[in-house]
C-alpha cells in the first residue's frame, strides 16, 4: 500500500511517498502565503518523484502548522506524534527526539515503539527556532547557508544577553561595531540558539539515543553546539531530517488505514 | 518634520520630541535647605531633575548618546543652565534607569521601577494607582499607593511585542514615519482584527501576509495598534489595574496604542501640566530629598 | 517597618510562547537566603530592595542577567510530566515565592 505524508511547514511545505515502509519519492515547496497551492506543488512533485498518480495513493496523512489547508488529507497527523513516528523509523533506538523547525522547536521522549511518552513545544516565539537564525544572518549579512558552517571556526564563547530575536538583531549589530569576527558572532549566535533547545530537551529527560529531524539538524553549527550543551557524543539525523514530520505522518496515514 | 523611517540607523530619533530645559521662576535655589538631583538614563531619552527641598527647580530633557555617563553629564548640565547653580550645590544625586549604574555623580542608584511610582505620584498627584511606561525597549506596570511607594509591579524587558521597538519594526516595514503610526491607524473605514502574532518576527510575516491579501498600509497599522494594545493590556493584567490611571514613556505619544489600551481598559488616562518623561529622574530626585531628611543621605 | 504594606515584586516576562514570572512578596520574604542555596540555576540572590531604597531589610531577588531567560534557567526544575516541588518554593518558609508557569 502507498500512504504519503504532507508537512505544511511555515517555511516549506515537505511531502513524503511510502510504499511498504519505504520511502519511494519526496517533494518540497515554498509554503509562502497561499498554503494550498504549496500543499498542491509539493504533493505533485512528490508523486512525480515517485513515479506514480495521485489515483495509486491510498492514504494521506496531514501535518504540520498549517495542517488545516491540506485539503487532500484522509488523516490529520498531530506533529508530536509524527515526529515520534519518524525518529523510531529512521533509528528504532531513538529514546528522545527534538525536531527545529523554522517557528517551533519541539522535544518528545518516546519508547521502542515510538509511542510518545512526554513533549514540550516551544512555539509562537522566534528565539527558540530556526527563525531566530534567519533573523541573525540577515542582522550579520551573511548567506543562511553559511551561518552554520562559519561556527565550526570559531573556538571563541561569547555570551549574548539578548533573548528576544528583535534585540538580539541590535546586538549582533553592536558586535559587528565592535570588530568581532563574524565566525565568532555566528557561534555565538547558535550556541544560545541551542542552549534554549537543550532547556526544553532536558525538561523531559535526555535518553539514548538522541534523534534531531526538521530543517535546522542541516546546520552543522547548531548540530555541534547541540552535542557540546547535551554533552553526548552522538546525535543522530536522518538524511533529509526537514522530511522527518512529513516521513511519520505518511507512517501513521498507513497504520491508520 | 517627519522623517523618512527607511534607511536609517537611528530609528528612535523618529519619536517627535524635542530636548528641552525648563526652570521653576518661582523657586529660589539659594534659600532652599537641600538640593537633590534625579538622572535618569534611559536607552533613549536621558533627563535630569533638580529639587529644592522636594519640589522641582529645574530639569532637562534630552536623547541618550552613545555613552551613559557623558548623557548623564549633558543632561545634568542641561537641567543647570541658566540657573546660576553651580553642580557643587547638590547635596545628593541618585541615578535610576537603564544605565543607572553609569552615572558618574550619583551617589547612589535606585530602579526605575521605584523611580517612576514616586515620580508619577508627584506628577500626576497622589490619586494615581497604576502607572505604565512604555519605553523604547521595555514596558513597566506599577501598582503604588498614596505615597508613591511600589506595591506590585512587573517589568518586561525581555521581549520587544509590546515595546517601542517592536513598533519601530513595524513602521519600517511599512514605511510608515513613526510619528504617523498613531494617526494614520485611525484613517480606516473599520476596525480590523489585530495582528494575532505576539512575537514581532511572526508579526512581520503576518503582516506582510495582510498586505499580499490586498489590506491598505492604514489597516496594517491599525492591526498591529490594536495588537500591541492588547498585549500590553494582558501585562498590565497580571499586576491588576486600579484607578487612577497614568501613563509615560514614548508610547504615551502614540495614539494609534493608547486610544485602543484605554478602550480596553476602560478608563480616561489622568493628565498632568508636567513633561511624563521626567516621572523617572522626579522619583529619583524626590528620593534623594528623603534620603538626606532621614540621615541616609551621607555621600 | 514589616507586616504593614504589600510588595509583590513580579520577575520575569510575557513572550509569545507564555509567561514567565516568578512573585516574590517581599513582605513575607525575611532575607534568610535559603531559596537562594537551594535554586540549582543560581536564579534567586539577597541584598538590599531595590525596589523599596525606604525597606532596611534585605529581600530576595531575580538576578538582572536571569530575569530574562527564567523560562530556560528553570526548566530543569519542571519536568513537563511528574514535576516536583520547586526547590525554591519548598525552601521558602514565610511562602514568599511563587512561579506563574
Amino acid at each position: 500500500m502507498i500512504t504519503v505524508g504532507i508537512d505544511c511547514g511555515a517555511k516549506n511545505t515537505k511531502t513524503v511517498v511510502v510504499k511498504d515502509n519505504k520511502i519511494i519519492g519526496k517533494g518540497t515547496s515554498l509554503t509562502g502565503f497561499d498554503q494550498a497551492a504549496a500543499v498542491e506543488t509539493s504533493y505533485n512533485a512528490a508523486l512525480k518523484d515517485a513515479g506514480i498518480e495521485a489515483s495509486d495513493v491510498g492514504k494521506i496523512g496531514g501535518t504540520g502548522a498549517g495542517m488545516d489547508d491540506i485539503k487532500q488529507a484522509d488523516v490529520k497527523v498531530n506533529e508530536v506524534k509524527a515526529m515520534a513516528k519518524a525518529a523510531n523509523y529512521y533509528f528504532p533506538n531513538a529514546r528522545t527526539v527534538t525536531d527545529v523547525g523554522a517557528e517551533e522547536g519541539r522535544a518528545v521522549k518516546i519508547d521502542e515503539n515510538g509511542k510518545v511518552i512526554d513533549f514540550a513545544i516551544n512555539e509562537k516565539c522566534a528565539a527558540g527556532a530556526g527563525a531566530f537564525i534567519e533573523a541573525m544572518a540577515r542582522a550579520l549579512e551573511v548567506d543562511l547557508q553559511e551561518m552554520g558552517p562559519m561556527v565550526l571556526k570559531s573556538d571563541k564563547e561569547i555570551p549574548m544577553n539578548a533573548q528576544c530575536a528583535i534585540f538580539a538583531e541590535s546586538e549582533v549589530v553592536g558586535l559587528i561595531h565592535a570588530k568581532t569576527e563574524k565566525q565568532d558572532i555566528s557561534k555565538a549566535i547558535h550556541d544560545a540558539m541551542a542552549s534554549r533547545i537543550v532547556s526544553m530537551i532536558r525538561r523531559i529527560g535526555v535518553n539514548k539515543d538522541v534523534v534531531m529531524i526538521g530543517g535546522v539538524g542541516l546546520n552543522p553549527g547548531f548540530v555541534d553546539s547541540l552535542k557540546k550543551q547535551l554533552e553526548i557524543d552522538e546525535l543522530f539525523i536522518p538524511e533529509d531530517p526537514a522530511y522527518g514530520a512529513a516521513v511519520g505522518a505518511a507512517l501513521v496515514a498507513a497504520e491508520e488505514a | 518634520m517627519a522623517e523618512e523611517v527607511k534607511e536609517n540607523d537611528e530609528k528612535q530619533e523618529f519619536w517627535r520630541w524635542t530636548e528641552s530645559n525648563w526652570k521653576n521662576p518661582d523657586l529660589k535655589w539659594e534659600d532652599a535647605k537641600i538640593i537633590t538631583a534625579g538622572i535618569d538614563v534611559g536607552s533613549v531619552s536621558s533627563q535630569a531633575v533638580i529639587c529644592a527641598d522636594g519640589e522641582i527647580f529645574a530639569y532637562s530633557n534630552m536623547r541618550t548618546g552613545s555613552d551613559s555617563p557623558e548623557s548623564a553629564k549633558n543632561a545634568l548640565n542641561y537641567a543647570l543652565e541658566g540657573t546660576n547653580m553651580p553642580e557643587s550645590r547638590i547635596d545628593y544625586c541618585i541615578g535610576t534607569g537603564y544605565g543607572r549604574v553609569n552615572v558618574p555623580m550619583a551617589d547612589r542608584s535606585i530602579t526605575e521601577i521605584a523611580c517612576h511610582a514616586r515620580g508619577a505620584n508627584f506628577i500626576y498627584g497622589n490619586e494615581v494607582r497604576t502607572v505604565l511606561d512604555v519605553g523604547g525597549q521595555d514596558c513597566k506596570a506599577i501598582r503604588c499607593d498614596e505615597k508613591g511607594k511600589v506595591i506590585n509591579f512587573l517589568m518586561n524587558d525581555k521581549c520587544a511585542a509590546g515595546t517601542g521597538r517592536g513598533m519601530e519594526v513595524f513602521a519600517d516595514l511599512l514605511s510608515v514615519p513613526i510619528v504617523d503610526v498613531g494617526e494614520r491607524s485611525f484613517k480606516i473605514k473599520e476596525e480590523p482584527t489585530p495582528v494575532s502574532s505576539t512575537c514581532v518576527v511572526y508579526a512581520k510575516t503576518e503582516a506582510t501576509g495582510l498586505l499580499r491579501k490586498g489590506w491598505e498600509v492604514n489597516e496594517v497599522l491599525a492591526a498591529y495598534c490594536a495588537a500591541m494594545a492588547e498585549r500590553i493590556y494582558s501585562l498590565i493584567e497580571r499586576i491588576g489595574i486600579e484607578k487612577e490611571f497614568a501613563i509615560t514613556g514614548g508610547m504615551a505619544k502614540n495614539v494609534g496604542v493608547i486610544d485602543r489600551l484605554m478602550k480596553i481598559i476602560k478608563m480616561d488616562p489622568m493628565k498632568t501640566k508636567w513633561d511624563t518623561q521626567i516621572a523617572g529622574a522626579v522619583g529619583a530626585g524626590l528620593f534623594g530629598y528623603t534620603l538626606v531628611q532621614k540621615g541616609k543621605g551621607r555621600k | 517597618m514589616k507586616g504593614c504594606d504589600l510588595i509583590l515584586a513580579n520577575y520575569g516576562y510575557k513572550d509569545g510562547s507564555g509567561e514567565y514570572f516568578i512573585t516574590i512578596d517581599t513582605d513575607k520574604c525575611d532575607g534568610c537566603g535559603k531559596c537562594v542555596e537551594a535554586c540549582p540555576g543560581k536564579v534567586l540572590e539577597v541584598g538590599e530592595d531595590q525596589n523599596d531604597p525606604l525597606n532596611e531589610n534585605e529581600v530576595a531577588f531575580v538576578t538582572e542577567a536571569e530575569r530574562k531567560k527564567i523560562k530556560y534557567t528553570c526548566g530543569p526544575c519542571k519536568p513537563a510530566s511528574n514535576r516536583p516541588e520547586l526547590p525554591c518554593v519548598t525552601a521558602c518558609e514565610p511562602n514568599a515565592i511563587e512561579h506563574s508557569w
